[in-house]
């Protein structure tokens, strides 16, 4: 069984990562999760969200949870804030979205026009 | 809802939005029935709010005027011969005691029982959400074996400069939950 030395473990060698972590975060990538969120497929597309972001060391973001954002028949829906430029709402979202989104617009600064709520609309 | 384990998620913001500090999930679960008890610390609500919450019309959020998470629980416990109850205490009523509890009773052997489904899914995000809440999850399962997470244990281990929405820990969490289970 997993036991909680092993979270000793992660502590020790998480310790430098962490501080360097809260420096660069500057992209907030916000799901919604009120309940038309949840029941519209929220968290499947919290967790790719969370993994990917690890997955391909995109530690320029953080990943957080908000409630309703007001477009309940377009959940789920993703917000990416990003210093400087504007807000980018993504709808409709599903797991299998998240590895492109975080590769060529957290990495790679080009929002998926396709995804977005421009072209849901 | 497609899983139960979907309303206990959406319940338990309810209590982060309480500002709750400690929130309990307790299953306990017999060859054919569930009970799901969700309990926190939060500010609680008025009798006369109270009264009202089970109505889909009633709500707290500003964005939009319904809200749907206790009456949809409520609704997957009695569709199968079971029964939501809730109570609660604010800071004013008991200021050594408040919070509230909603407990559902579900039969399992009904045809419109819902499945529990992915409950390590829900518990990982409600970490992923919320670090600072401190979240105590128990499932004793029908064979008399008991799952447990109790955050308090996890941040003891890992120390103030840690968060617990690390990914490595969420990782940790989630293999814990799923060793327990089995999977």
């Amino acid at each position: 069984m997993k036991s909680l030395e092993e979270l000793a473990a992660i502590r020790n060698k998480m310790k430098d990562k962490v501080a360097l972590r809260e420096k660069e975060g500057d992209i907030r990538i916000v799901v919604g999760m009120a309940t038309c969120g949840i029941a519209a497929g929220a968290r499947p597309v919290l967790n790719a969200f969370v993994e990917e972001v690890s997955k391909q060391h995109a530690d320029n973001a953080t990943v957080t949870q908000t409630g309703c954002i007001g477009m309940c028949r377009l959940e789920p829906i993703v917000e990416v804030f990003e210093g400087g430029k504007e807000r980018v709402t993504y709808v409709k979202v599903k797991p299998a979205m998240v590895p492109r989104i975080v590769k060529e617009h957290i990495l790679g600064g080009r929002p998926i026009t396709e995804y977005t709520i421009g072209a849901a609309e | 809802m497609k899983e139960l384990s979907l309303n206990i998620l959406d319940i338990v913001q309810n209590s982060i939005s309480a500002q709750a500090t400690l929130v309990k999930i307790l299953l306990a679960e017999t060859e054919d029935t569930l009970r799901i008890t969700i309990e926190d610390d939060g500010k609680g609500m008025t009798p006369e709010f109270l009264a009202t919450v089970m109505d889909p019309f009633s709500t707290t959020r500003k964005t939009r005027k319904v809200g749907m998470g206790i009456p949809l629980f409520k609704l997957a416990a009695e569709q199968t011969g079971g029964e939501l109850t809730l109570s609660s205490k604010t800071r004013e009523m008991s200021p050594e005691d408040h919070g509230t509890v909603i407990s559902a009773f579900f039969h399992k052997d009904h045809m419109d029982f819902t499945p529990l489904g992915d409950v390590v899914s829900t518990l990982v995000s409600l970490i992923q959400g919320c670090p600072d809440v401190d979240i105590l999850f128990e499932h004793s399962l029908p064979g008399g074996d008991l799952v447990h997470l109790d955050t308090r244990e996890m941040r003891e281990a890992l120390g103030d400069e840690i968060p617990l929405n690390s990914f490595e820990v969420l990782e940790w969490a989630r293999e814990s939950l799923n060793e327990q289970y089995g999977f």
